[in-house]
């Protein structure tokens, strides 16, 4: 049982480093180019393959192709580490992550909290990678991931606190599977048994997860017309390449914490159809279809538009509905 | 150089540019920070530096012509507004009415591209992609129609002394009120996507503000001045060609911030469109070249001032004649040479994304500064 | 606003004032200065709202002098004012005005790289347009490239 196990966790691993995060890297930039293109009424990648397809592959080939440069001045050591500090903690982040109820390469009970703490690491990848690279630019890029994450990590923790209070558990199977039934069984929208405050905490959540992920209108990092591009400035190739594959596979975990979070995760919206890893996907990709559109319709915030956003809106709102969570499931519960 | 005498162990250099996304183009500017607070900047010119002036004296007044497009690359009719207007001034060529109205209109469609294009890059300093290929999309109208009458699409040389190169037809006037019509049908489209965006009103109200001190110690004109409240264009208050005669307002806004300078340039397309439209209505009948406009220009001596509302503000034209065919002394005053040296000054103590939104909005173009 | 501002300038002694006809030249007040007027000039225009649209220079190159050319303008009244000076070829010097304009500062040192004009207590009088350590000034008539 235990060498099965072992070699169940190998094998996810990797299904998890060439599917999710490998294909994910890539197909979601390509789809990335392909709605920007909608939303800016082009086309958008159509040479490579059947409506640009090959794209990504293309453009793999090139990022691998390049010569692997160190700025003179750079810490060597820091400098090629800090990619795998984003790619690492994001795919291991994904081993808890129950994409259908079989489909999850270790079902832990702390599996919530793990997510959290390999979130924290990918941060040091930013700051490394910002100092190390001995540029004034992504010095201050490094500065600002800091300040952004260090702020939205507490609304966010605050936010799983709140699910963790109602749903009375930290497995995230386990959050998935009370979610069964219809549609309204949902958290989002279960508000006999989680409380009403549900609803906005997903959104809150999502804003944080989209601060959490560097991405636009909270790309303060990489705000390329401030900071050229902020910590990545000085990456060249695969590098960079490695960077990006760990900042989409965060955005994956992002979207897909959303989704088992308050969205029920792989179950189905109506009661008599099969629950699965289908629903999971669909949802999945409908978050992550937000996150490309939000992207290239707002402008950027400024660093400190962003971290009031954080300190004086997201986190008394989540700290009010965690207390009114509490409030609500003594009172109702004790029936 | 004066800012690296105030290094302290808080502050550090940062080169903006030469070559940076923001600066567009080559301009560099060098910023002492504390932390992400600007202590003191200080623009770097010449990196495009071409010396025009000096072609310009070796050189006859005609075949300098062309150099006048090279300057202000997206405003390129006004350069050749100015610099006719100036040598038509010194040696006394009168412009037959037609080519007044053509040179009007023609000007001011280049002035809704030229803005049109500063409205995209302005929103792509702030972060956001997607109005630049609006307005882009918008701008290639506007250049297929000038290309249709000038022959080039963006470095014209179409005004000549005494009228205009080539008359206008009625594809040109028809697709100009084509365009006129979907522009209009844009520009609340922009307004609802951009302007009422909650996020850019955000980084934008309330942020760089140029006092009206500020403008007239500077010397800033164009819509830099008018987002200051301070109602002052060319057009009105030394009326060249025909623009006494035609109606429409000029855009002043109060708030001296970012925003208002983007106001500003927002209801100038508007009023462009304006004065397009009855160019077209009054455009009148006769020849686009003067008569008896001689061949070889030789002014008298003595010097010659003409300014004219460029898209970025007043730009002049100094000629300074010895009595030959080629001019003693060529000056060509750029607008934003004076709208950018406020930059130092604008942009003490502000943050780093501020100050790159109120780059933005002063709509450098380096070429024109550097010249 | 003409008048006054010609009662004014005029009451600084200037060498030479006069009213050209517009039309045919494109401002209406020509008042030539001595090197040492030109920041009173600047300070009289300053004090009744003037702002400062270039500075340059031409080199008369028989008459062996520099001159330097301040065009004012007004923003609320029609009046453009030409402020003018000579000063000898060999020590071309001229106290500066970026005291009191100080959008001054960019056209002194555009003028002291194209002409060899120095700007007497100018504060960074370093080469604006050309190269760093340029030490040619290519608009004299006699430049050499």
């Amino acid at each position: 049982m235990e060498e099965y196990s072992v070699l169940r966790l190998i094998l996810y691993l990797a299904g998890i480093i060439g599917v999710v995060v490998a294909f994910h890297a890539a197909y979601l930039v390509w789809a990335e180019r392909k709605i920007a293109a909608h939303v800016q009424r082009r086309i958008g990648p159509k040479e490579v393959g059947p409506f640009g397809l090959l794209q990504p592959l293309a453009d793999g080939a090139k990022l691998m192709s390049k010569q692997l440069f160190r700025p003179a001045g750079a810490d060597a050591v820091l400098f090629w580490i800090a990619p795998f500090m984003v790619l690492v903690p994001a795919v291991m982040s994904m081993v808890t992550i129950p994409f259908s109820e079989n489909l999850v390469a270790r079902d832990i009970n702390i599996g919530i909290l793990m997510i959290f703490a390999f979130a924290s690491v990918n941060v040091l990848g930013l700051l490394l990678g910002g100092w190390g690279s001995a540029n004034k630019y992504a010095v201050i890029s490094a500065a600002r991931a800091v300040s952004q994450n260090v702020a939205y990590e507490i609304p966010m923790l605050i936010i799983v606190i709140t699910v963790a209070m109602a749903t009375n558990t930290l497995n995230l199977n386990d959050i998935v599977r009370q979610q069964d039934g219809w549609i309204w069984n949902w958290n989002a929208f279960n508000w006999l048994k989680v409380g009403p405050f549900m609803f906005a905490n997903m959104i809150m959540f999502f804003i944080c997860s989209l601060a959490e992920t560097n991405r636009a209108p909270f790309d303060m990092a990489e705000a390329e017309s401030e900071l050229i591009a902020g910590a990545y400035t000085e990456y060249p190739g695969m590098g960079f390449g490695v960077f990006f594959m760990g900042e989409y596979a965060n955005i994956v975990i992002g979207c897909a914490l959303t989704t088992i979070l308050f969205l029920g995760g792989w179950q189905s919206p109506v009661a008599f159809l099969p629950d699965g890893v289908w629903w999971f996907v669909i949802k999945l990709y409908a978050l992550l279809y937000t996150v490309i559109w939000v992207r290239w319709v707002y402008p950027r915030t400024t660093l400190y538009g962003l971290l009031n956003l954080s300190w004086k809106v997201l986190i008394p709102f989540t700290l009010f509905n965690l207390i009114m969570t509490g409030l609500w499931l003594k009172v109702f519960k004790g029936f | 150089m004066n800012g690296l005498t105030q290094l302290t162990d808080e502050t550090f250099v940062l080169n903006l540019g030469p070559q940076h996304p923001a600066t567009h183009g080559v301009l560099r500017v060098k910023l002492v920070m504390d932390g992400e607070w600007i202590v003191k900047a200080e623009p770097v010119l010449g990196y495009i530096h071409r010396m025009h002036e000096k072609m310009g004296e070796n050189r006859t007044f005609a075949q300098f012509m062309p150099n006048t497009g090279r300057m202000d690359y997206l405003g390129a009719l006004f350069y050749n507004h100015g610099y006719c207007c100036a040598v038509e001034r010194a040696a006394g060529i009168e412009v037959p009415e037609r080519a007044e109205w053509i040179r009007v209109i023609t000007a001011e469609l280049n002035r809704i591209s030229s803005h049109l294009l500063w409205f995209g890059a302005f929103v792509l300093d702030l972060g956001g992609f997607t109005p630049l290929l609006y307005a882009f999309d918008d701008r290639e109208i506007i250049l297929d129609l000038l290309e249709s009458v000038t022959g080039s699409r963006l470095t014209y040389c179409y005004f000549r002394f005494g009228g205009v190169y080539n008359d206008i037809d009625d594809s040109f006037i028809e697709g100009t009120r084509a365009f006129i019509k979907r522009m209009r049908g844009r520009m609340p489209m922009y307004h609802d996507l951009v302007t009422g965006n909650i996020i850019m009103r955000k980084r934008l109200e309330g942020i760089g503000p140029i006092s009206q001190e500020m403008v007239r110690r500077y010397g800033a004109t164009g819509p830099v001045a008018r987002g200051s409240g301070i109602n002052f264009d060319v057009r009105r208050h030394e009326p060249y060609s025909v623009y006494p005669e035609l109606d429409f307002k000029v855009p002043v806004y109060h708030e001296c911030d970012s925003m208002a300078r983007y106001m500003v340039r927002m209801d100038e397309i508007e009023e462009s469109m304006r004065i397009v439209e009855q160019g077209l209505d009054r455009l009148p009948e006769g020849p686009v070249m003067a008569a008896k406009a001689p061949k070889i220009i030789k002014p008298a001596k003595g010097d010659y001032y003409h300014a004219v509302e460029a898209a970025r503000g007043s730009f002049g034209v100094r000629i300074v004649s010895d009595g030959t065919n080629t001019p003693y002394r060529l000056k060509l005053r750029s607008p934003t040479f004076s709208n950018l040296s406020l930059f130092g000054e604008a942009c003490e103590g502000m943050l780093l994304a501020d100050a790159l939104a109120l780059m933005g909005s002063l709509d450098l173009v380096i070429p024109e500064i550097d010249r | 606003m003409l008048d006054t501002i010609k009662a004014k300038l005029a009451a600084l002694s200037p060498e030479n004032i006069s009213e050209p006809v517009y039309k045919e030249k494109g401002f209406v007040l020509d008042v030539q200065v001595a090197p040492e007027g030109v920041v009173a000039a600047a300070e009289t225009l300053s004090a009744e709202g003037f702002f400062l649209e270039a500075i340059t220079g031409v080199d008369w190159i028989d008459d062996n002098q520099l001159e330097a050319v301040y065009d004012y303008n007004h923003m609320a009244s029609f009046c453009r004012v030409v402020v003018r000076t000579r000063c000898d070829r060999a020590t071309p010097e001229v106290p500066t005005i970026s005291e009191v304009y100080p959008g001054a500062d960019w056209h002194e040192r555009e003028t002291h790289d194209f002409f060899g004009i120095k700007f007497l207590g100018h504060p960074n009088l370093e080469p604006l347009l050309l190269p760093e350590d340029a030490d040619f000034h290519p608009l004299l008539k006699d430049f050499k490239p």
